[in-house]
């Protein structure tokens, strides 16, 4: 039964080679010519104005995280939506269960006031 | 696709949807109508299980959920546990300025993945039911969010635990692959058809032991404990000793004496050095502690070994042993930290040795409660820590492990010495002015429970053994 996953533990071997392989035999070939313009951080064209390293507000975790719930969600109502006329209302009442849940969790935390943007 | 949801299945998992839906009510609620919440949700968990109980062992959700007696002994732990952690809670909370109703809907999801870790017998339903665990513990350690210690100890607890998880999942995947199930019944079988030397095996029962060792506390996976058990609020912490711990056996005893059974000859070593290792770690380190959170928590990496030589004596005593144990150091734990949560008080941390000084004077009835307490962690007739460990012993004898006996009895002295530090700081240490215990009605009620099964089950433990040879047999 184990030597059936061979093909898995070449993939593994193969997925590390590739990455070292590569970024070595760059680093072997490229001209290094660095410039004040080039080692600066890269923000989309626009000049960065401070540090990455400073503080800002905890606000800004709590949306990411709710969006990151979110975004999760979604991800789990796709496979539902193509399998939907096979799974019934089995798939309905399930899907309802774990929307509710996400749904109470979301309650809570617009009670307890995460959305507030003070 | 008709059967996915039978009543039988509704039958085995009402507790935990009791559980899941007092805790997720208990969010919404403010203050004191939150204990009332988790007593009423405890209350009817109970009938949920008692139900179960008269109504016989239940296979449930196609062999994913099984209820059965050993099910039900963890079940009825993690009750007493999580009602006895609520009702000494909301006078440490006030004090602690956190009181938010949030505190008691945790404790009940908290169990309710217990739940799920007692009776589950699929992986994915035991690995969800750990991670509902972990994930509402590493909150409520970190419930004392002005406490910088409080958030260390949490973090601290996440990075660890999440690594832990990992370990452990990994090694459950390893096994997923090797019989291509994730019921533990047919993997049972799986298992004893393969070579159990193949390197495969091997890595997938190390690094899933490696995990539940850390779930447990047990040396040398034992490094989060410390610190974890100081930072966390006390009631928090009692919770953690005993009824994550208690958890975490469940599954291991699960995992071990289910599907790992037939690589006895392979983890029975392991089992054994770790729990001389946490013996050894746990009785060692406790000695020289002046906190006594941090001194509970090396005790309590100590019990996990006794509780493992029960595992490691591997027969029928050594099983009933290991439950026996869990129960009672649920017990005599729970009384011990439930007196170090009522010294907490206004301005006054009340965990170090120096606090507990004179406290015969100041308040005779808990320096006389704390005593037993720590007379049972120790192991002293007539108490029941002194039924549970002779039981284990009796076991390893049985099983012809002498060594292991007389390491356990060994240690024994040693638990004495510090365990005494306690005892001598209050019943000979000077008397300091300080302000009364904080007792309050559900600290009055925990303690007398508490005390009264600790000395009860010590002078009459003839119910329990009754009821540990009923789960196993």
């Amino acid at each position: 039964m184990p030597d059936g996953y061979l093909p898995i533990f070449l993939f593994l071997i193969v997925s590390i080679l590739f990455p070292t392989v590569t970024l070595l035999a760059v680093r072997v070939i490229r001209p290094s010519q660095p410039g004040v313009v080039k080692q600066e951080a890269y923000e989309c064209g626009i000049p960065a104005e401070s540090t990455a390293r400073g503080r800002y507000s905890v606000r800004f975790y709590i949306v990411a995280i709710l969006f990151v719930i979110f975004d999760v969600e979604t991800i789990f109502l796709y496979p539902w939506a193509v399998r939907y006329r096979q799974l019934g209302w089995f798939g309905v009442a399930e899907m309802g269960v774990f929307l509710a849940i996400l749904v109470l969790g979301y309650v809570w935390a617009y009670r307890r006031g995460a959305l507030k943007w003070v | 696709m008709g059967n996915f949801y039978t009543s039988t299945d509704h039958f085995a998992l009402m507790p935990a949807l009791v559980l899941a839906l007092f805790g997720c009510a208990g969010l919404f609620f403010r203050r004191i109508s939150g204990v009332a919440m988790l007593v009423a949700g405890e209350l009817f968990t109970g009938i949920a299980l008692w139900r179960q109980l008269q109504a016989g062992a239940i296979t449930a959700f196609d062999g994913g959920l099984v209820i059965d007696g050993l099910g039900l002994f963890f079940n009825f732990l993690f009750v007493a546990a999580a009602a006895i952690t609520g009702l000494i809670s909301y006078r440490y909370l006030d004090i602690e300025d956190e009181h938010h109703p949030e505190f008691y809907g945790l404790l009940m999801l908290a169990q309710c993945g217990m739940f799920f870790l007692a009776t589950g017998t699929d992986l994915v339903t035991l690995f969800t039911g750990l991670e509902l665990m972990s994930v509402t513990f590493y909150v409520l350690v970190g419930f004392l969010r002005e406490n910088r210690r409080s958030n260390e100890a949490a973090l601290k607890y996440l990075l660890l635990g999440a690594f832990s998880s990992g370990i452990l999942a990994y090694g459950l995947s390893l096994f997923y692959g090797l019989t291509g199930t994730t019921k533990l019944a047919p993997m049972a079988q799986a298992l004893a058809a393969l070579d159990p030397t193949h390197p495969a095996v091997v890595l997938a029962l190390i690094t899933t032991a490696a995990g539940l060792f850390f779930k447990i506390s047990a040396a040398p996976f034992h490094m989060w404990a410390p610190d974890v058990y100081e930072g966390a609020p006390t009631p928090v912490t009692a919770y953690l000793s005993v009824a994550s711990k208690a958890a975490a056996f469940a599954l291991l005893l699960r995992l071990f004496l289910g599907p790992l059974a037939p690589l006895r000859d392979r983890w029975q070593p392991v089992v054994t050095v770790v729990a001389i290792l946490s013996l050894t770690i746990g009785n060692l380190a406790a000695v020289t502690q002046s906190n006594i959170k941090r001194l509970l928590a090396y005790s309590s990496i100590s019990h996990a070994g006794y509780i493992l030589l029960g595992v490691a004596a591997g027969n029928e005593t050594g099983l009933r042993g290991a439950l026996l144990y869990t129960l009672v150091y649920t017990l005599m734990n729970l009384g011990a930290f439930l007196v170090l949560v009522a010294m907490r008080r206004q301005n006054l941390p009340g965990e170090t040795l120096e606090d507990f000084s004179g406290l015969m004077r100041r308040s005779p009835v808990y320096a006389v409660l704390m005593l037993v307490f720590l007379l049972s962690l120790a192991g002293i007739p007539p108490t029941a820590g002194f039924v549970a460990k002779a039981y284990l012993f009796l076991a390893l004898v049985e099983a012809q492990q002498y060594v292991l006996a007389v390491i356990g009895t060994v240690y024994v002295a040693v638990s004495l010495y510090y365990y005494f530090r306690i005892v001598r700081a209050m019943f000979a240490g000077d008397a300091k002015p300080e302000a009364p215990l904080a007792i309050s009605w559900g600290i009055g009620v925990s303690t007398a429970v508490t005390a009264l099964t600790t000395l009860g089950f010590g002078l009459w433990p003839e119910p329990l053994f009754q009821w540990v040879k009923g789960v196993t047999r």
